[in-house]
């Protein structure tokens, strides 16, 4: 059973025991929230998996969800990319670069065609023929358009592949876009996310070499284990809000307490993520525990979605037509009772004294 | 004869002012003022409902003062008022309103719906829509003198027969009264005792009194057919006769509307306040109680209960002069349900006892007044207002109840500590 | 056009246009319906009017008597849903911060489980109502489109807003969207409609406890 180079025996080479290794799939299996069975469905799998070939392509991007998905503790990425798949092209891990980069891509591509994860961060530059972002002499356009038709599925890691990102942003030069703008016709998983949580980006691609297909999704293309809640329900701040205890600065008594953030711009009730539950760095935090409102870093657009510090219901924008409206109004108004007065002046003007004769027809 | 759609239109145009506009702003149709009028509660008939009987006002308000409105209109998107509408609502705005006012008081936005029923009679009547019975009545107080067609020789015959019953002089025409008296034509014609009670009173209390020959018709239907111009005329005899008299207080019979015209209407129809006052009868007895100038033996040992008259009451402000009166001469005095400013209206008030066509439709609403007198007990019923009284009298024969209706000055005059008598006798 | 890009533009662009139509609408109203004027009153009155006009704003508020007997849903109801809708629209705490956004002013509210309980009695208030219209003879005679619509109008912003807290059939979002976008639609039409009474309610009353004031009778 346990083929030469196979993940359960790469791991024993490692001294993981079977008993770890389970254990592992099944935290994988209940953070997507899949049944019991499945974490040893999903050990089987890994153990006989031959590693998948996986290509991580970086567009307009800050490199944050790389940064990102090496602090994913579990699995953590060097664990995925000795055992679980075969990371053959990722610009900041790999150490071939130059020609030699893009030859090992373009064979990968060649050889793999049809089989490949491909991974890409950032957004697409459409702008100028998507001139704006480059590799190697190419637009990542370009590149996208010939690389994207031969995955098997594309994981659009971080709000700006999933989205658009900041790049979009108005006033959006770049003409960046999402990557499901640009192909339509291949599975896309959509992990938003600046960053996306890590663990969230590992068990995707744990789901996909389990089950050789991508998880359940969304409308938004998000995996619905992750984003099926908001950051506001399974928020441990949520019962401050039901209570209307909110801190009104980041350095008041209601701050200090843990108050809600609602009052100070949290985005967590229209916000779809893990966070308050999975958590960030080893399950240590996530930003609202640090006292900073959630921005909504996983929402679409939520770079033009008013201040960040602004609570939702608040304007998100400032007022502009409201103080003409008001002059306009009163305009109106005095004109019409301008109108009126003259309208009651000709009715009295044309007043006859009513007499008796003026009773019947 | 000259009335015509035009003149309606127009002078509701006139009349329409910041209340009004106010009110049909406000209005909610949540339907409470058809709960307050006794036309809806004993017909249960829905078009009966107040505000809807003021559609007509309400449409020429809109499309006439607001911008919404004539820009609908002007899009052909709603229809000028017409004259068969106007006819149609002439049941709603004549035959079953008697300008009794309590739905004003209940319309939780506040609207005076009285008030604006008011106005729309100035336009219903110009355009020929009001009805026969009070354009007759109309027509004889300014033709004749009274809506009734009483003329004064009939007034100076009835005070020759109270002179020689009761032995005193009834004063007319005297220049520097205190007291100028009015009548109502149904006293001159129905209940005489009210001037003897008068003459009565004001020898126990001392004080000058006097009729006048030109101006002794209290009662406007000027004021009911609603069209100021007449009503004005009607209310500058009175004026004219207190002038030339020179009197200091006018005393409006017991009259629900007449003491409304006068007291209320009277000095906005000729532009500019009195030079003398103007109190009703109950008013005035009251002060002559407080005063001590009334002095009465003996009591009423049946049961009485009190009809508040609307116009003196809701819509006049008298409210506890009668209460004072009643229990100088009452043992068992009870009060009705919903008395004082929230009574029930007789339901021949604002004209609607001269209208003949709205007789079946009034005698259908007495059913309130005869549902509240049965919940008395009460013998007698005592009111302070000849037109109530005249419209109580034919109710409570129509339901076959037999419980006599007597003027509250009457019922006063009744029990006067007679001075002379004793004398008299032991001579 | 994505949920939150809906959602910003209620709160950004859709908001503004929402509230310039509202005060241009409630300022024109006002306007015209006011400076119609009134002709002085000649008449001595009975006794000063004062503040009897104010006396009047407070007591129109309380049924007289044998009324509520006489309409108790019209009374119930109505005195529910509109406390209800004062108590939603006053005491949220997101709405108290749109209002601190706009205005400046704020002041404490209530915990959200109260007014998500004050939310469920006010639907209940509001569809008995609605069925009160429809079933009594008197209100359905009045009633017009215009009367069913604007109940649909109030209706909506607390249906959705209590939807979007309790994440009933729509996302988050997209129901706090829809939410803002029905309570937009509401401060439009408000100044147009029956619903101006919020704003006339006063100078109703008001010109009534005046009138009747000056004859002596408190109304």
């Amino acid at each position: 059973m346990n083929a030469n180079g196979s993940l359960m025996h790469k791991l024993a080479l490692q001294g993981v025991s079977r008993r770890s290794f389970l254990k592992y799939c099944a935290t994988l299996a209940t953070l997507m929230a899949l049944p019991p069975t499945a974490g040893r469905a999903m050990a089987e799998a890994l153990a006989q998996a031959r590693r998948p070939s996986v290509i991580w392509l970086p567009f307009q991007e800050c490199t944050g969800c790389t940064e990102s998905i090496t602090r994913s503790h579990s699995p953590s990425i060097e664990s995925m990319i000795f055992d679980t798949i075969s990371l053959d092209y990722q610009e900041t891990l790999m150490a071939a670069a130059g020609h030699q980069a893009e030859e090992v891509l373009h064979k990968v591509v060649e050889e793999n065609a049809g089989k490949f994860i491909l991974i890409i961060d950032g957004s697409v530059a459409t702008g100028l023929d998507g001139a704006y972002s480059c590799i190697a002499g190419r637009s990542n356009l370009d590149l996208l358009r010939e690389v994207g038709p031969k995955a098997a599925a594309i994981v659009a890691v971080g709000s700006c592949a999933a989205y658009g990102g900041i790049p979009k942003a108005k006033p959006n030069p770049t003409g960046a876009v999402a990557i499901s703008d640009i192909i339509r016709d291949k599975p896309i998983v959509n992990i938003p996310g600046c960053p996306p949580i890590p663990v969230v980006m590992t068990a995707v691609l744990a789901h996909f070499v389990t089950f050789g297909k991508l998880p359940e999704l969304d409308r938004l293309g998000r995996p619905r284990a992750f984003y099926g809640e908001t950051i506001h329900d399974r928020c441990y701040r949520r019962p401050f809000y039901d209570q209307g205890k909110f801190a009104k600065t980041f350095d008041d008594a209601g701050a200090r307490q843990g108050w809600c953030l609602f009052e100070l711009g949290c985005k967590g009730p229209v916000t779809y993520n893990a966070c308050a539950h999975v958590k960030w760095n080893a399950q240590t935090s996530f930003p609202i525990e640090s006292g900073h409102g959630c921005i909504g870093c996983s929402e679409p657009d939520f770079w033009d979605a008013g201040g960040f510090y602004k609570a939702l219901s608040m304007p998100a924008d400032p007022l502009k037509f409201v103080a003409g409206a008001a002059v306009a109004g009163a305009a109106v108004g005095v004109a019409v009772s301008i109108a009126n007065r003259a309208r009651k002046g000709a009715a009295r003007a044309a007043h006859e004294t009513a007499t008796l004769a003026d009773l019947e027809k | 004869m000259s009335a015509s759609l035009e003149k309606g239109i127009n002078v509701l145009k006139e009349v329409i002012d910041a209340p009004i506009a106010s009110f049909f702003a406000s209005c909610v149709h949540c339907g409470l003022c058809a709960e307050a009028c006794l036309f809806y509660t004993e017909s249960g008939d829905p078009k009966f409902t107040p505000i809807h009987k003021l559609e007509p006002l309400r449409r020429v308000y809109t499309q006439e003062y607001t911008l919404l409105g004539r820009l609908q209109k002007w899009l052909g998107l709603s229809k000028p008022l017409t004259d068969e509408e106007l006819e149609e609502w002439r049941v709603l705005v004549y035959d079953s309103c008697t300008m009794c006012g309590r739905c004003s008081l209940v319309c939780p936005v506040g609207n005076d719906i009285v008030y604006m029923i008011r106005k729309l009679r100035e336009g219903m009547a110009v355009s020929g829509h009001a009805p026969p019975g009070v354009i007759g009545a109309t027509k004889r107080t300014v033709e004749i003198g009274s809506p009734m067609g009483v003329r004064w020789p009939a007034v100076a015959a009835q005070i020759k027969h109270i002179e020689a019953e009761t032995g005193l002089t009834v004063p007319v025409d005297q220049e520097g009264a205190e007291y100028m008296i009015l009548l109502s034509s149904m006293e001159i014609i129905n209940f005489p005792e009210y001037l003897s009670a008068i003459a009565k009173i004001m020898k126990q209390a001392g004080k000058t009194w006097t009729l006048c020959s030109d101006a002794f018709e209290a009662t406007n239907s000027g004021i009911q057919i609603g069209v100021s111009d007449i009503a004005r005329v009607i209310v500058s005899r009175i004026v004219n006769g207190a002038e030339r008299l020179k009197v200091k207080t006018v005393i409006s019979p017991e009259c629900g509307h007449a003491y409304m015209a006068l007291r209320w209407e009277g000095p906005n129809l000729i532009g500019r306040p009195y030079n003398f006052d103007v109190l009703h009868i109950l008013e005035v007895l009251d002060q002559f109680r407080e005063q001590g100038l009334l002095k009465t033996e003996g009591f009423e040992e049946t049961r009485l209960t009190f009809h508040d008259p609307c116009q003196i009451v809701r819509r006049g402000g008298v409210i506890e002069p009668q209460r004072n009166l009643l229990k100088m001469v009452a043992k068992d005095f009870v009060e009705m349900s919903d008395p004082g400013k929230y009574n029930w209206c007789c339901g021949g008030g604002g004209g609607v006892s001269a209208n003949e066509d709205a007789e079946a439709l009034r005698l259908v609403a007495f059913k309130r007044k005869k549902a509240q007198l049965e919940a008395t007990g009460a013998k007698t019923l005592v009111t302070a207002c000849a037109n109530c009284r005249i419209v109580l009298e034919e109710g409570l024969e129509h339901y076959q109840m037999d419980m006599p209706v007597v003027g509250l000055t009457e019922l006063l005059a009744e029990h006067l500590v007679e001075t002379e008598k004793p004398a008299a006798q032991g001579g | 056009m994505n949920e939150l890009q809906f959602l910003t533009w209620v709160r950004g662009p859709g908001l503004d246009i929402a509230l310039s139509i509202f005060l241009l609408g409630v300022l024109w109203r006002l306007i015209e319906i006011y400076s119609l004027g009134r002709k002085p009153d000649l008449a001595v009155p009975r006794k000063r009017p004062g503040a009897s006009g104010w006396h009047t704003i407070l007591r129109r508020s309380v049924a007289p008597p044998g009324m509520v007997k006489r309409s108790p849903v019209s009374y119930i109801g109505g005195y529910i849903f509109h406390v209800g809708l004062a108590i939603i629209v006053f005491l949220f705490v997101p709405h108290i911060k749109l209002i601190e956004g706009l205005t400046g002013l704020s002041w404490p509210g209530l915990p959200s489980q109260v007014v998500d309980a004050v939310t469920i009695v006010t639907l209940a208030a509001m569809v008995v109502v609605l069925v009160d219209r429809i079933n009594k003879p008197v209100k359905r005679y009045l009633s017009t489109f215009e009367d069913y619509f604007t109940w649909t109008l109030t209706f909506l912003p607390v249906l959705t807003g209590y939807l979007a807290v309790q994440h009933l059939f729509l996302p988050y979002t997209l129901m706090l969207a829809l939410h803002i976008l029905s309570a937009e639609l509401l401060l439009v039409f408000l100044p147009f409609t029956k619903l101006f009474h919020a704003f006339t309610v006063f100078g109703s009353r008001w010109f009534n406890g005046d009138i009747n004031a000056k004859k002596g009778v408190p109304v």
